[in-house]
């Protein structure tokens, strides 16, 4: 944003909303990264954190759309500054959804802390949720900067955690095969697995905001899907 | 993109441009005296379309506007060059009857202006000098069908014979629309005819260019933003008397493609 417009009340209003959605992809961050390590050392009390941190992060949604309702309301926007502000209203949905997400994962944290997460499977499930994030922490960059070429790029990065995915739905099935009473805390983590999945895809959802708010245009080509998991059948040997 | 913006274009081209579109406007250029208003200006009005013209004031929306129908000839010192076409037809051609050609591309200006007559006479005055009716029930009959398609019948029909200077600014300002409807008009220009009217009137008066676009052609000069995004379907953006980009509205004012477009739309500084 190189010019600033004649109404410098409006650039006022705009930097508001991009404070707040850079703040709630903050705590969006903080709650996911917190609700995997509460879920790896069976720590309850981060977990209840988490849950209730999520309350904060939907409010902070509400806010960005009645500020955005308000000020479509009043200038009118046109051009780049209605995209900023239809952008804005998107990646505050998708970052709520983020928040949603983390809070699920905390919640399930209760139920497989009885049984304990298998070393290997929180490794797994540990790795999963770095790449997540890693990708939740650079489109946040991007969207500081509205990078349009690197907004690309992160959406054409998320295949990786597809199929990260789904070799941990693979083991937690063969898990759930060897014992049934795997079945409960693996079904648990199979669905923790599937939060951090989808914390990836708005992620990618971001990205592709971020690209048609710099550009005005969506971003060029076919989603990269890697998620094979829905075809995945493990056979008793 | 600006399909005219071609500098060289083959004759064959030219003459195809100008039979698609109701006007073509190629190389306009005008001088006010010393000091030039307009620079090689490439523009085509489609037929049925809304096209509006914004810019800045002073950047020669005006100036164009007033060389479709040639209503730049009554300023002393002005001078138009370039080509301006009507229907392939050029319109500056010696051959061209003024009076006829305003009668085809007719004029609605930005302070409602009757004349000091009866709202029947405002309506039936074009008519008449043009000789479109002679029996008092052909002009009946032009005064109803102008003052409906005007959007004004229902307000007047009982007082046609009151004085139009006697209505309100929206309804003196539908009155001039009826009036230059009333000679059937293939292109209809329009100079800011909201600037001095209300949101309602505004509204009545954007209403009826919608309404209008099915059987005219209409170009419009706004100088709101809005205006021009609710009313037109292409729009044209001037700036220093340069025509800086034309295309679809819908495209202008979500992704334009030129930065000072963009600015002026956005109420930045360049
Ligand atoms: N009758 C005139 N005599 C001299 N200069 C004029 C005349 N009309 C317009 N101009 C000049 O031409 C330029 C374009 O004016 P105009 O077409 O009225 O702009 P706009 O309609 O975009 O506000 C301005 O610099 C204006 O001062
Ligand atoms: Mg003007």
């Amino acid at each position: 944003m190189a010019s600033t417009h004649i109404y410098t009340a409006f650039d006022e209003e705009l930097k508001y909303l991009a404070r707040r959605i850079s703040e709630m992809g903050g705590l969006a961050e903080q709650m996911v990264s917190e609700a995997v390590q509460a879920l790896v050392n069976s720590d309850t009390a981060l977990a209840q954190k988490v849950v209730s941190d999520d309350v904060v992060l939907d409010a902070a949604e509400r806010e960005v759309g009645d500020k955005a309702i308000i000020i479509i309301a009043r200038r009118q926007p046109v051009a780049a500054d209605l995209r900023e502000i239809i952008g804005s209203i998107r990646i505050a949905s998708d970052l709520e959804r983020v928040g949603d997400l983390g809070k699920n994962t905390a919640k399930r944290v209760i139920a497989v802390q009885e049984s304990g997460v298998p070393r290997k499977l929180a490794r797994g499930i540990e790795h999963l949720s770095e790449l997540a994030l890693m990708q939740l922490k650079e489109v946040l960059d991007v969207y500081a900067n509205r990078s349009a070429d690197k907004a690309q790029s992160i959406r054409d990065r998320d295949e990786e955690i597809d199929a990260m995915y789904t070799s941990i739905f693979r083991e937690l099935l063969t898990y759930m095969m060897e014992d049934p009473r795997n079945i409960t805390p693996c079904t648990h983590l199979l669905f923790c697995a599937k939060n951090i999945e989808r914390i990836g895809d708005h992620a990618t959802n971001i990205a592709e905001t971020i690209y048609y708010m710099a550009t005005g245009s969506q971003p060029e080509g076919e989603r990269p899907k890697d998620d094979t998991a829905n075809t995945v059948v493990v056979t008793k040997a | 993109m600006n399909m005219i913006a071609e500098t060289k274009l083959e004759p064959k081209q030219v003459q195809t441009m100008q039979n698609s579109f109701k006007m073509l406007g190629r190389n306009v250029t005008v001088h006010y005296g010393a000091k030039q208003a307009l620079f090689d200006v490439n523009l085509a009005i489609r037929q049925n379309t809304v096209t509006a013209l914004i810019g800045p004031s002073g950047c020669g929306k005006s100036t164009f506007l007033r060389c479709l129908n040639r209503m730049n000839d009554t300023i002393d010192n002005c001078r138009v060059g370039g080509e301006i076409t009507l229907e392939g037809q050029d319109i500056y051609d010696p051959s061209i009857d003024v009076v006829e050609l305003r009668a085809r591309v007719g004029m609605v200006f930005q302070k409602p202006n009757p004349f000091p007559k009866s709202i029947y006479e405002n309506v039936a005055y074009g008519p008449r000098i043009h000789g479109l009716a002679r029996s008092k029930v052909d002009f009946d009959q032009i005064v109803e069908t102008s003052l409906i398609k005007a959007g004004l019948w229902n307000e007047v029909k009982d007082r046609l014979h009151e004085a139009g200077t006697g209505l309100s600014g929206g309804q003196q300002q539908r009155l001039c629309i009826a009036r230059a409807v009333a000679v059937s008009p293939e292109v209809i220009l329009m100079d800011e005819p909201c600037s001095a009217l209300d949101p309602i009137a505004t509204a009545k008066v954007e209403e009826l260019i919608h309404e209008l676009r099915s059987n005219y052609t209409i170009v419009i000069v706004t100088h709101s933003m809005q205006q021009a995004a609710r009313v037109s379907q292409r729009t044209a953006m001037f700036h220093l008397g340069q025509l800086v980009e034309e295309n679809d509205t819908d495209k202008i004012f979500t992704n334009p493609d030129e930065s000072r477009t963009q600015d002026y739309i956005m109420g930045r500084f360049g």
